[in-house]
């Protein structure tokens, strides 16, 4: 499978206003609509030209579809805390009429968006005159009947919903239940379900919160539910296992169903072996058979059937194994990279350092890594697989790890349900990438 | 310094960020106190090994010969290394594991003067006070329990000493005894390792600087915290400070 460069969106300059960080990307069920959130709690909704003008070797583009602020500063003047406006995660929901709905939430409160197109308006009032003012009814003298007539398009993005102070700590994931009538919200230390229609609850069905906060050892990382199985959701943890919970047990999933732990190698412990094993993300399979997790050195593929180690394991950058020390200077050791399925579950992907992301075939056993970069970004341009040289004498067009730029960092990756098309979020730029086809 | 400056970071501390550094630093803590405590105890089981054997071979100058008293001062010397090194100084014990709820009483027994050594324990925040050959165990929560199985500790210990002293014919319940005294003694070589590193505890980092997350335990952490620390150096009192 070759990748070809299909669109950049976001500034070019290098100067990166923090407010323009990428901090989520999710495609929506059908793959029409991508939406990216930002440091600066503003969403950006992008949609794929559904008519196809071009030839067909060039996939429909993605334009600007909506743009809003879903999330602002606030201050928490009773904890003396400031909430980050930042969009942690976005979460769309099935389509079931002419609007779209997400999902979308920052540290502290999630907030369920309409998104709603409006291309009539109305025209003929009899009491109002087109700007609305109020006609003066003695200079009313006859009656007609309102009409719609074609306008411009117009996006339409307005809160429905707004779940707020029900989580102490910071929010980490959302996940849709396959239910379509209620989702859930974990942060550090606790997971709620809430229902979509109703904010002014929610059901605790997980809280690791330790009598004595000094007796605190791991914090939930991220938690999902399964794509089929409306009673079932898994949820990580900084230790590196993942519990998955049936809600049918019990109202509080305090005690879990299956816990998926792999031993560690004792071989490679060191004093950062806490902090490398911490998954940072968890996804399920399309087919709800399998679920992936990522942490900081690897992707790791697990049966669901098969709690005791996983069932494929990919080393995403190996060679930073002996840079642990110094990315634990410059913080990169905390980064929290995601990863994401294909269509059909047959490969997997997550991002690196250096704009690198990488991709793993899972029958073929077969790995790409890839750059996304404006050098690269002429329209279909093919890109060239990279490689890092871990030591030794480096080949041509190699890169060697000394030269690995840190702070180019890939964390959020997101595929198209259906096709293959990529989005990959460098720092403030959102790159498109599909498949080349012959 | 990233405890520190997680607290003027917008959006709050993070809770699992700060986790993962207190692992750290709890490792390295490992790492530093094994390595001290094996480079002591070498020193330590060179000196009594020589004793004993000489002692062995003062009971029985007819016996042994001179050569194989120094193949059983050998042996005695590699059998008990090899135990140190094998053994895993259990240094996280704990008088009281279960914290109790809020207590009223939050007076923390640490002395500071030139000849104690105070350790902190990451994991059970038991304050262990090494003051004159004797130890007193707190728990930052809970001074009443703690109390008496401090005593009864530091009786034991006393006891220790006394057998090993006055028994030279077991060999094997000799090396038990000083596998017992091993682990209150790692907890002496901790006296430069408080004083110079770097360490922080889950207290400080959770009690002062959590203010308003926690419930109403948060206070009582704090002031905790504050006294647990006092015992310890001026950098300490810095972290808490901030």
């Amino acid at each position: 499978m070759q990748w070809c460069f299909s669109q950049v969106k976001g500034a070019i300059d290098d100067d990166v206003a923090e407010a323009d960080i990428i901090s989520t990307v999710e495609f929506n069920h059908t793959g029409e609509l991508l939406a990216t959130g930002d440091k600066g709690g503003r969403v950006v909704i992008f949609q794929q030209e559904t008519e196809n003008k071009n030839p067909p070797q060039f996939r429909s583009e993605y334009n600007v579809y909506s743009t809003f602020q879903s999330h602002e500063p606030e201050f928490d003047y009773l904890k003396s805390l400031e909430i980050e406006e930042k969009i942690n995660k976005i979460r769309w929901l099935p389509q079931k009429n002419a609007a779209q709905f997400l999902l979308s939430t920052n540290d502290k409160t999630i907030k369920l968006w309409k998104i709603s197109e409006r291309d009539k308006r109305p025209e003929g009032y009899n009491l109002k005159e087109e700007d609305g003012r109020y006609k003066d009814p003695n200079s009313i003298t006859k009656l007609q009947v309102p009409v719609l007539i074609p306008m411009d398009l117009m996006v339409e993005a307005s809160p429905r919903r707004v779940f707020a102070n029900a989580h102490t700590y910071h929010i980490n994931s959302i996940s849709v239940n396959s239910d379509n009538e209620t989702y859930l919200s974990a942060d550090d230390l606790r997971i709620n379900l809430w229902n979509l229609e109703i904010t002014d609850r929610s059901f605790n069905i997980v809280d690791i919160k330790p009598a004595n906060m000094e007796e605190l050892t791991e914090v939930i990382t991220a938690a999902e539910f399964h794509p089929h199985q409306c009673n079932t959701f898994v949820y990580s943890s900084s230790k590196g296992t993942i519990r998955m919970c049936d809600m049918r047990a019990s109202a509080l999933c305090d005690r879990h169903t299956k816990l998926f732990e792999e031993p560690e190698d004792p071989s490679n412990r060191s004093f950062f072996s806490e902090i490398i094993s911490s998954i940072s993300d968890v996804k399920f399979s399309h087919n709800g058979r399998y679920m992936m997790t990522r942490d900081y050195l690897s992707v790791k593929i697990w049966d669901l059937n098969m709690e005791s180690r996983p069932v494929e394991t990919y080393q995403v950058h190996e060679y930073l194994r002996s840079k642990l020390c110094s990315l634990y200077e410059n913080d990169c050791i905390f980064d929290k990279f995601e990863c994401c399925w294909n269509g059909d579950d047959s490969v997997v992907m997550t991002g690196s350092y250096n704009n690198f992301f990488r991709m793993f075939e899972r029958g073929h056993r077969r790995d790409v890594t890839l750059e996304a970069s404006r050098e690269n970004s002429k329209p279909l341009q093919v890109l060239k697989p990279r490689k890092v040289c871990a030591g030794g004498k480096r080949k041509k067009d190699e890169i060697s790890v000394d030269s690995l730029d840190f702070n180019k960092k890939i964390l959020h990756t997101a595929w198209h349900p259906q096709d293959n098309i990529i989005a990959v979020a460098t720092t403030n730029n959102l790159y498109i990438f599909q498949d080349k086809v012959i | 310094m990233k405890i520190h400056n997680s607290r003027t970071q917008r959006g709050g501390i993070k809770l699992h960020k700060n986790l993962l550094v207190s692992y750290v630093l709890r490792n390295a803590r490992q790492v530093y106190i094994k390595e001290k405590y094996a480079e002591i105890y070498r020193m330590q089981q060179y000196e009594e090994v020589m004793t004993v054997c000489n002692e062995i071979q003062e009971l029985n100058p007819l016996d042994l010969d001179a050569e194989d008293a120094e193949e059983e001062r050998a042996a005695c010397c590699g059998e008990d290394f090899q135990r140190g090194k094998e053994q895993e100084p259990a240094y996280y014990r704990s008088c009281c594991m279960e914290a109790p709820s809020p207590c009223d009483q939050l007076s923390v027994n640490i002395n500071t003067h030139c000849n104690t050594t105070t350790v902190l324990d990451l994991d059970t925040h038991v304050v262990t006070t090494v003051d004159n050959g004797y130890i007193h165990q707190d728990c930052c929560c809970d001074t009443f329990q703690c109390a008496p199985s401090a005593q009864s500790s530091a009786k034991k210990r006393k006891m220790d000493f006394s057998y090993c002293t006055s028994d030279f014919d077991e060999l094997q319940d000799f090396t038990t005894t000083r596998k017992r005294l091993r682990r209150e003694d790692c907890l002496y070589s901790c006296q430069e390792f408080t004083e110079t590193s770097n360490i922080s505890t889950l207290i400080s980092i959770f009690g002062s600087g959590f203010s308003g997350l926690l419930s109403r335990q948060a206070d009582l952490e704090q002031i905790c915290s504050k006294q647990a620390l006092a015992g310890l150096g001026a950098w300490t009192r810095a972290i808490v400070a901030f």
